[in-house]
């Protein structure tokens, strides 16, 4: 039936699929969707940089508009990546630019940056609107100089836990003054200096701006300042909250305070005084839906306890954990719409007077609309899971990091295997999850049983055979991505189902018990594989025995063959 | 005398570790035999094993330990009541890989033995051994998040502790507590002693242990008697005192 209307027709209804997956399957329905479907497509969201040709991306979509790319492996995140692996986003740039795609919008993820890419990001595309750059690296600020200077109808510029190096070359200032089409503005990040001047008359120029956050060299009296400009801001991230709470200054402040009443989103306090007090900000707090205090160091639990008091109407909670038990039974007791907690710690170690298994119980009979959860503890127990489990069977992503990574059940000393199982029985929604703490092979029989959405899993330090790893990867059906490491599967795990790889996104495996041949085989049968290796460690020019066991393996599946930019310790099989 | 299984593995581990060296082994789960023994600064990676006296009422091996400053086990000559992870007989395994993480040994070692009621647990979770250190990327936390947690550590009030009878001092940041109860929490289990609770008229009855602190006027006060924010800005080092000699401070032991 729906041959019979017209493509325009089709055209029209497509507009209403955003989703890609949605956008994806309809490709798949018929040649003229097909056809329909890649004129129409304006977004593209590539998981990993590798998997595609920015050529090939370019011919099936000639209108894309916006972009988002994703470079290094997640434990890239935790150092385990060497150094100059890959995921450089000029190559995708430049063939952008040489095209005639009218690009809006870029969104990277652990992709190596370069200023040049920045400066030909900013000369290629005239409608250019939105950078977002997380957990990138590889730029300095005259990269941003020249997105500032260059890119005439700039909405959002958004840089999130980059390492940028700071030149000092102003670049705050490079934004003309025709430019008044912000609307977000992060350089939270950043450690050097902005002009302080430079940043009021950009904010007064920019009426739509609705989101800025300051790094810590934007001092208070320059924010009350700029909270004077922007009253209509709805999500801000102060720099330095460091004042004498006898002054002038701060006694602005907190009547500037009262005026931001379209406020919802809270973030930043990067610097801030001895025995700090929140005072100042309880009048905005019952308005707050999104409040970020991880990277707070300098205030006390005590504190953060009598904030949160105020906050009744938060959904999103980042914080450390010198909250403590105590602190999330009082998150329990206000924040009833909570939907995402993350809890990090306070000192590399953590913190003896942080959060436990009783503190995530708490939060889970206060908060049951919790879907998201990322939870950095010292212990954890198999009875508070299961009771968390019952008491919030919603979980979409399940993340506990017990910083102890072998630490059993801290009462029965027993696995943390049944505690995790009844995670996986009762949330059947259970998208991500991570693991850690003491675990044999039998919570992955669990997770291969129940978790039947599963697309993300990181393990640690688990298991105690191949078997384990055999349950995920045969009972898990929508995995996408795994990744392991210090564990003890091997060659048989790794070989048993070869196919599977293709119908994940990648699979990364260090420090477990995988040999040289056992990837030279996998990397011949799968040729739509590729199987890097990376190692590093090897002083000598090695010539890869097979029966050498592989510290650090990184597979996933492509259309783009074997890449080119791979350096020298990087094996691809 | 080999004691490996069962309850009558006495804590003597723990006990003289008590009375001597503030240290990284952390002993829990008295009560069903369960040792848990972590270590600290092996002397090499890839070594696995704990030599510790076990049976209780050797003092002279007590003696011994408290000249030698017990820290690396292996410097102990106890071959005859050596605790290790490996079946009885066994020597260690040869590794073939040059790099090796400690706490993948650990796993090796935990698989040979699970009949064993002994398990070796990871490295304590109050500080940081250096073994910890060096498993790479753990705890998962971005770099970035942790290079700012490392530049703020400066906002930290860091000052010694020491304990009598320790070869050592600890630094703690006294940021990280709300409170009493957590410092002597932490200390306690930092130190593997009892302190107990505070009183106003007798101090901390009934423990071995005092906790005392320099205030800035260079005066050695018992901890507890002022306000928390008062104590800590005004505390600048931290000395853990044997009760014996800490009743002219209101010790009541």
């Amino acid at each position: 039936m729906m041959n019979y209307f017209p493509d325009e027709v089709i055209e029209h209804i497509f507009d209403y699929v955003a989703s890609h997956r949605d956008r994806n399957v309809l490709s798949l329905v018929c040649k003229s969707w097909y056809r329909i479907e890649r004129w129409t497509r304006q977004r593209v969201f590539i998981g990993n940089c590798y998997s595609i040709t920015p050529e090939r991306l370019i011919r099936r979509f000639p209108g894309l508009k916006s972009l988002t790319l994703k470079g290094k492996p997640h434990f890239a995140d935790f150092s385990l990546v060497p150094y100059d692996w890959g995921g450089f986003v000029y190559p995708w740039i430049e063939a952008l630019a040489k095209s005639r795609v009218g690009l809006e919008e870029l969104r990277l993820k652990r992709m190596v940056v370069s200023d040049e890419s920045l400066e030909l990001l900013s000369r290629s595309f005239t409608h250019f609107k939105s950078l977002v750059l997380v957990s990138c690296e590889g730029f300095t600020t005259d990269g941003l100089a020249a997105i500032a200077a260059n890119c005439r109808f700039l909405r959002e510029l958004d840089l999130q836990e980059n390492e940028v190096e700071d030149h000092k070359g102003q670049w705050l200032s490079c934004f003309p003054d025709s430019c008044t089409s912000l609307v977000s503005l992060n350089f939270a990040c950043l450690k050097g200096e902005v002009s302080l001047g430079a940043l009021e008359r950009l904010v007064a120029r920019s009426p739509n701006l609705k989101s800025l956050k300051l790094n810590r060299s934007v001092p208070l009296d320059a924010l009350q300042r700029i909270m004077m400009r922007a009253p209509q801001l709805a999500d801000l991230g102060i720099g330095s909250f460091d004042h004498d709470p006898e002054s002038e200054a701060y006694i602005k402040l907190k009547n500037t305070i009262l005026k931001c009443r379209s406020l919802t989103s809270l973030s930043g306090f990067l610097e801030v005084p001895p025995h700090c007090s929140l005072a100042a900000i309880y009048p905005i707090c019952p308005n707050l839906t999104s409040l970020n205090l991880s990277y707070a160091a300098g205030i006390q639990g005590s504190e953060l306890i009598k904030l949160v008091r105020h906050c009744v109407k938060l959904q999103r909670l980042w914080i450390m954990d010198c909250i403590g038990d105590e602190g999330l039974g009082v998150v329990a007791m206000t924040c009833k719409y909570l939907q995402e907690l993350r809890v990090f710690p306070s000192a590399p170690y953590g913190n003896p007077a942080a959060v436990t298994e009783k503190g995530l119980v708490a939060i889970s009979m206060g908060c049951p609309k919790l879907h998201s959860l990322l939870y950095f503890c010292h212990q954890m127990t198999n009875a508070a899971l299961i009771t968390v489990a019952k008491n919030c069977p919603n979980f979409i992503r399940f993340r506990l990091c017990i910083l102890d990574a072998l630490k059993p059940d801290a009462d029965t000393m027993q696995p943390l295997d049944e505690g995790f199982g009844a995670i996986v029985q009762s949330c059947r929604q259970l998208r991500r999850l991570s693991l850690s703490g003491r675990l044999t092979d039998q919570v992955f029989l669990y997770i291969g049983m129940y978790a039947e959405q599963l697309e993300m899993l990181s393990i640690a330090f688990a298991g105690e055979s191949d078997k384990g790893m055999l349950y995920v990867l045969n009972g898990c059906k929508k995995l996408r991505k795994l990744e392991i490491r210090d564990c003890p599967f091997g060659n048989m795990a790794l070989l048993t189902d070869v196919g599977k790889y293709e119908t994940m996104r990648s699979l990364w495996m260090s420090s477990c018990e995988v040999t040289v041949g056992a990837c030279k085989s996998l990397a011949k049968k799968m040729p739509m594989l590729n199987v890097e290796i990376f190692n590093e460690n090897e002083q000598e020019d090695c010539s890869l025995e097979d029966g050498q066991r592989v510290e650090k393996m990184y597979l996933y599946r492509t259309l783009a063959g074997k890449r080119k930019d791979a350096p020298e310790y990087v094996w691809t099989l | 005398m080999r004691r490996q299984k069962g309850p009558s593995l006495h804590m003597t581990w723990s006990c003289f570790l008590k009375i001597n060296a503030p240290h990284s082994h952390s002993a829990s789960g008295p009560s069903n035999g369960w040792v848990s023994v972590s270590h600290s600064c092996p002397p090499t990676r890839g070594t696995f094993s704990f030599k510790a006296a076990v049976t209780a009422t050797d003092t002279t091996t007590k003696v011994k330990m408290e000249s030698r400053s017990v820290i690396y086990a292996n410097h102990l000559n106890l071959k005859a009541t050596e605790l290790r992870l490996g079946l009885p007989g066994t020597t260690e395994e040869p590794k073939k890989e040059k790099t090796v993480h400690a706490i993948r040994n650990n796993k090796r070692q935990v698989r040979q033995t699970s009949e064993e009621s002994i398990s070796i647990s990871k490295a304590s979770h109050v500080h940081t051994p250096p073994a910890k250190a060096k498993i790479v990327g753990w705890p998962p936390i971005r770099s970035y998040r942790k290079n700012s947690l490392q530049e703020s550590e400066g906002d930290g009030i860091y000052v010694k502790v020491s304990m009598d009878g320790a070869p050592y001092l600890r630094k703690i940041d006294l940021k990280l507590y709300m409170g009493y109860p957590q410092l002597l929490k932490a200390l306690e289990t930092m130190f593997k002693l009892t302190i107990g609770e505070y009183s106003e008229r007798e101090g901390y009855k009934g423990s071995e242990y005092a906790p005392t602190y320099e205030d800035k006027d260079g005066d050695w006060m018992l901890v507890g008697d002022v306000p928390w924010d008062m104590f800590k800005t005004s505390c600048k080092r931290l000395r853990i005192m044997k009760a014996s000699e800490a009743r002219g401070l209101g010790c009541g032991v």
